[in-house]
């Protein structure tokens, strides 16, 4: 029982991934804690490995679709490790709580300017 | 150099959007999705559906160094596991993708809004 739920949020997840070009591991990484059993890291570690999957398959309908910019796609992923060193630099330097916050408002004001935009398009 | 090249402000924006995709995943363990398809949008114009697709690609290169470095050093990836669980979200990403070309684009945006929404209230909760 708990596969199969765990078989259909990854389902959801993927679904939510080719829709909004997330990879999904917003919703891969809960089913693998809660449902399959594993410990946070090994959960957003192996969520990863399902994402490049997802995100191979979703990239490449995509593009079929003509919605890639590749050597866009590119420069930002190459660039993304930096930030990675970066993140960990700022982690060992700010509580936590204040990271949430601060991410939480940068998420709202995101969507605010997401709706504005879409609303007067 | 081709007439249609990014232009260089342009690229230190692309980069600036890569660096705080890594950052915020580092951080939260959130896919870089989250920071790279608002911002494709919001600075650079670009449609939903042409900053999704290209937001995905992204990722499987921000996704593949991250498991790399998961499973290689750490040893942390279960990769039965992720594998068999990838053939319900692979069904879902192809009927996504599909589903995304025929809704009018603006309805990705209030799409990602809400997801947004839900991940803040989520942090301030946590």
């Amino acid at each position: 029982m708990d596969e199969l739920i765990a078989v259909l949020i990854c389902l959801f997840g993927g679904l939510t991934g080719g829709l909004v070009g997330v990879g999904g591991g917003v919703l891969f990484v809960p089913a693998l804690t809660i449902y399959i059993g594993l410990t946070q890291v090994e959960a957003e570690s192996t969520s990863l490995l399902m994402i490049v999957v997802v995100a191979i398959v979703g990239a490449y309908r995509q593009h079929g679709y003509g919605n890639v910019r590749v050597r866009e796609a590119l420069i930002v992923a190459l660039l993304s490790p930096l930030g990675v060193l970066l993140g960990v630099v700022i982690s060992n330097n700010v509580s936590e709580r204040a990271l949430q916050l601060s991410f939480a408002a940068l998420a709202l004001l995101m969507a605010a300017q997401l709706v504005n935009r879409a609303r007067s398009a | 150099m081709p007439a249609a090249a990014t232009p260089d402000h342009a690229i230190w924006k692309l980069a600036t959007i890569g660096t705080l995709a890594g950052a915020f995943s580092g951080l939260f363990g959130v896919g870089g999705g989250t920071i790279i398809v608002p911002l494709l949008i919001l600075w650079f114009g670009y449609g939903e559906r042409l900053a999704t697709g290209t937001s995905l690609a992204a990722i499987i290169l921000i996704g593949l160094l991250g498991a790399l470095a998961q499973g290689g050093i750490y040893g942390n990836v279960h990769i039965e596991t992720g594998l068999l669980l990838a053939i319900p979200a692979v069904v879902g990403v192809v009927v996504g993708t599909a589903i995304q070309q025929r809704i009018p684009q603006r309805a990705v945006s209030y799409l990602f809004a809400l997801l947004l929404v839900v991940m803040a209230v989520e942090l301030i909760l946590s």
